[in-house]
């Protein structure tokens, strides 16, 4: 590049220009999301389809999933834990599902005040 | 008799010179937010950060001594509120004027930074020393540009008051042409007495934590802060006072302008600080004694002969 | 004791920068010497943020371990995830098809962008330039909004997995990913002008911080720290890996040696970034994003690298055959950066220690690896079986006994 003039405040065209525009700061109301599609989020079980192989719970890399079988083999009753406080949100769980029983929703306001309510069922 | 008590007291002495520089303040952050394209702070957030810190507790370091401690945050303030009253605030009239108030308004807003250096060395720890070090190092540096350059105007309308000085120039208003170059000086020389960016070595949050006050909390960081804006409030009057010389003579018309006046000095001092980086306390030394002492030195001669040829 | 009464005889002091310090993102210690306000001597200390991530991976089988690896560091993490996913790939033998190396190659090079603006804006406040700041990280969200739609999350996307991708590219995200190209380039060659014309910025900046091509070689420094030097060192030219095998890029070097050339090298690599997302946008070709891949590895031992953001990032795996690996090692590019810290900081002042430490981008937990233990005659390098014994040792002469508590076993 050519040697150009070396002058002090060169910014303040810009940081004028920038004085009668809107700022770049985002409004965000509590509640609604305003984020991207496919961003991961909480999980969703389907208990219809899961066949109690527990695959997903072999591959989660912090045992945040859990699957209990409350019936016997023939006639299931499916229930799943996550414990979200351990959960990272990698999503590894709906790859790993050989029939597609889990997805994950955009929720993503999952805060609580208690370390109990981060255990919640699927 | 009356008046002039009301006159010290609140308008236009320390009441008006509280609420002003909360608007100034104001005015600084806002702008300087919106000039980095984000929102800013609401219109109370200075006056709600004073009373935040009032209420909040004094933690004194054990190794200080506490009468200095105490003392030093309110004789600063004390000073700044009294050079405030010898400044024009509508036309030429001040609370108080009298020859020689320019020197003596000077001499108080030196107290201020004197007052900074004692307590970084009273807190007797680490980063305030070097702090108030650097505070005393960059005062080297601007006293002789900053004298030089707000006596300039003094000597070329022959006068000592700041008021006969604004009075001198309302008359004239030609003569502020000449007074450019070192308006420019006197900005860039305001700015390192206010330690704000580009000469914010004194206070470099990302070197030495907050510099001199770092052990300061409670309601004596509310008085040096307090100082600090009312700072900006007396030295941008006495700028307008001195280089900007438009009057009415109608009162609150002046009083008007005065608001103008003020405002557009603490915006070009916004974008001084909005950009330019921080450069280190060598460099700042460097540039104050190579460049701008030389630019006022001229400018004092330059007006010293025309006053003599011009035989004014 | 005496060092101390040795300084304050000569009027020197010692700050202590860190751990806690408004400069630092990360903890880490410097403690420097000062005469007057020059560096005397500076004691660099690191490793708060250990967080045993090997040992982590090495009770895990191998598709937990690779989220473990993407967690090594929230910027850089896809070079981390590439990384592993590469090993594991050489070490199966598997055949990655061409979708998924552009998909790969796009996400990194995203991210060079978007960690490369982070560092811009994080020197700029440390030297005081908090408005180069706001508008540097205003124009990093644009990138993360764009890594959030194809991957997931804002940072830690998990786009990679063994033999390829799990998300593919729609042809309107690709149609914003050059919208948001041509954006950025417009305000990238804004800094790059600024950085070279702007008066305060080249007076902190140059001189500062001064490691000339022998010191890299000698304290083995890579990235951008040893491009500045003159050095052309780049792994994807060097050894191409995924879709660099086809594209080729033009390594970006310096002759400034200082943190001015540091500077200079990172704008212009953010700009490289862009021409490089272009062609892979134009070039990528239909097909399957991955191959499945097994869960076992065969016995055996492979090292791979690719270019992080911040310089050669190693990973090396031992295999004993079955699915949870026995020994993973991560060299994270920060690790050989920090060799030259002491020697950069001596010299200059006070005021330059901040934006040296700054200039190397350092990635404090990308580095926290293995333990040195120093004291009681004891100067060795541990393994985690040893470490346990010392530890329940210790705490047995408090009266605790933790020997009863079981290793979590997954």
């Amino acid at each position: 590049m050519r040697k150009k003039q070396e002058r002090p405040g060169g910014l303040a065209g810009l940081a004028i220009k920038n004085l009668f525009r809107k700022p770049a700061t985002q409004v965000h109301q509590f509640g609604e999301e305003g984020i991207q599609k496919g961003y991961r989020g909480k999980l969703l079980y389907d208990p219809s389809s899961c066949i109690n192989c527990v695959m997903c719970m072999r591959d989660c890399p912090t045992g945040a999933i859990t699957i209990k079988n409350f019936g016997t083999k023939e006639d299931k009753q499916m229930h799943a834990y996550l414990n979200m406080g351990r959960c990272v949100f990698c999503c590894q769980c709906v790859d790993t599902c050989p029939k597609k029983s889990l997805s994950f929703s955009s929720d993503v306001l999952l805060a609580s005040f208690t370390r109990e309510s981060l255990e919640i069922e699927l | 008799m009356l008046l002039s008590i009301f006159n010290v007291l609140v308008f236009p002495g320390l009441l008006f010179l509280g609420a002003y520089s909360f608007v100034l303040e104001f005015v600084d952050r806002k702008v300087y937010a919106r000039m980095q394209s984000r929102k800013g702070p609401p219109w109370y957030q200075p006056l709600a950060d004073m009373l935040k810190l009032i209420g909040k507790k004094v933690i004194v370091p054990r190794n200080a001594q506490k009468f200095l401690f105490a003392a030093l945050p309110t004789v600063s303030l004390a000073a700044v509120c009294a050079a405030f009253l010898c400044v024009p605030v509508w036309g030429a009239t001040a609370v108080t004027a009298y020859q020689g108030d320019l020197v003596a308004v000077l001499y108080l807003l030196t107290i201020p930074t004197l007052c900074h250096f004692l307590a970084g060395y009273n807190s007797h720890e680490v980063y305030s020393t070097i702090g108030a070090f650097r505070t005393l190092t960059q005062m080297f540096a601007y006293e002789v540009p900053l004298f030089m350059a707000f006596l300039s105007p003094a000597i070329l309308a022959g006068t000592w008051s700041i008021s006969g000085i604004a009075a001198f120039y309302a008359v004239h208003p030609l003569y502020t042409l000449i007074n450019l170059p070192v308006f420019i000086v006197s900005l860039l020389t305001s700015q390192s007495k206010l330690e704000r960016m580009p000469f914010d070595a004194p206070e470099a949050e990302t070197e030495i934590v907050g510099g001199a006050l770092v052990e300061y909390s409670g309601r004596y960081l509310a008085y040096f802060r307090g100082t600090a804006i009312a700072e900006l409030t007396a030295i941008a009057s006495v700028l307008a006072a001195l280089y900007l010389p438009f009057f009415t003579g109608i009162a609150w018309l002046d009083f008007v302008l005065y608001l103008a006046k003020t405002f557009v000095i603490v915006l070009m001092m916004v974008l001084l600080r909005a950009t330019m980086a921080r450069i280190r306390i060598d460099q700042t030394l460097k540039f104050f004694w190579s460049i701008l002492t030389p630019i006022a030195m001229l400018q004092m001669i330059v007006n010293l002969l025309l006053r003599g040829g011009l035989g004014l | 004791m005496s060092d101390r009464n040795q300084n304050e005889r000569n009027n020197k002091v010692v700050v202590p920068i860190g751990p806690q310090h408004p400069s630092l993102k990360e903890p880490g210690s410097f403690k420097i010497t000062l005469d007057g306000e020059k560096v005397e001597r500076a004691v660099v200390e690191i490793g708060y943020n250990h967080r045993g991530i090997e040992k982590a991976c090495e009770s895990r089988n191998y598709i937990q371990a690779l989220y473990i690896i993407e967690r090594v560091c929230g910027i850089c993490s896809h070079a981390h995830t590439l990384c592993f996913c590469q090993a594991f790939e050489e070490l199966a033998g598997l055949e990655v098809p061409r979708r998924a190396h552009y998909i790969r190659g796009i996400v990194g090079e995203l991210e060079r962008l978007h960690s490369h603006l982070l560092w811009l804006g994080v020197a700029a406040h440390e030297i005081g330039f908090d408005t180069l700041f706001m508008y540097t990280w205003r124009d990093r969200e644009l990138v993360l909004d764009l890594l959030a739609r194809i991957g997931g999350n804002r940072v830690n996307y998990g786009v990679n997995t063994y033999g390829g991708v799990r998300r593919d590219l729609e042809p309107e995200l690709m149609q914003d990913i050059l919208h948001v190209c041509d954006l950025l380039e417009e305000k990238l060659k804004y800094y790059a002008d600024l950085a070279l014309t702007e008066t305060t910025l080249i007076a902190r900046l140059k001189g500062i911080g001064v490691l000339t091509p022998d010191d890299v070689r000698k304290y083995s420094a890579v990235g951008p720290v040893a491009r500045a030097a003159g050095i052309e060192g780049d792994v994807r030219v060097a050894e191409p890996y995924g879709v660099f095998k086809e594209i080729a890029v033009n390594v970006i070097t310096d002759d400034h040696c200082d943190v001015y050339g540091r500077t200079l090298v990172r704008v212009k690599e953010m700009l490289e970034a862009i021409r490089l997302i272009r062609i892979m946008v134009a070039q990528i070709p239909e097909g399957p994003i991955s191959v499945r891949a097994p869960r076992k590895l065969p016995v055996g031992e492979v090292l791979s690298r690719v270019e992080a953001p911040r310089g050669e990032d190693i990973h090396y795996i031992r295999s004993t055959g079955t699915d949870m690996p026995d020994r993973v090692r991560v060299r994270a590019p920060t690790e050989a950066n920090w060799h030259g810290m002491s020697h950069m900081l001596e010299g200059f002042q006070l005021a330059d220690v901040p934006i040296i430490i700054a200039a190397i981008d350092p990635c404090y937990s990308c580095t926290d690896r293995a333990i040195h233990l120093i004291g009681d005659g004891i100067n060795q390098l541990t393994d985690w079986a040893q470490i346990r014994a010392l530890s329940i040792e210790q705490y047995k002469s408090r009266g605790i006994d933790p020997g009863s508590i079981k290793v979590r076993e997954f």
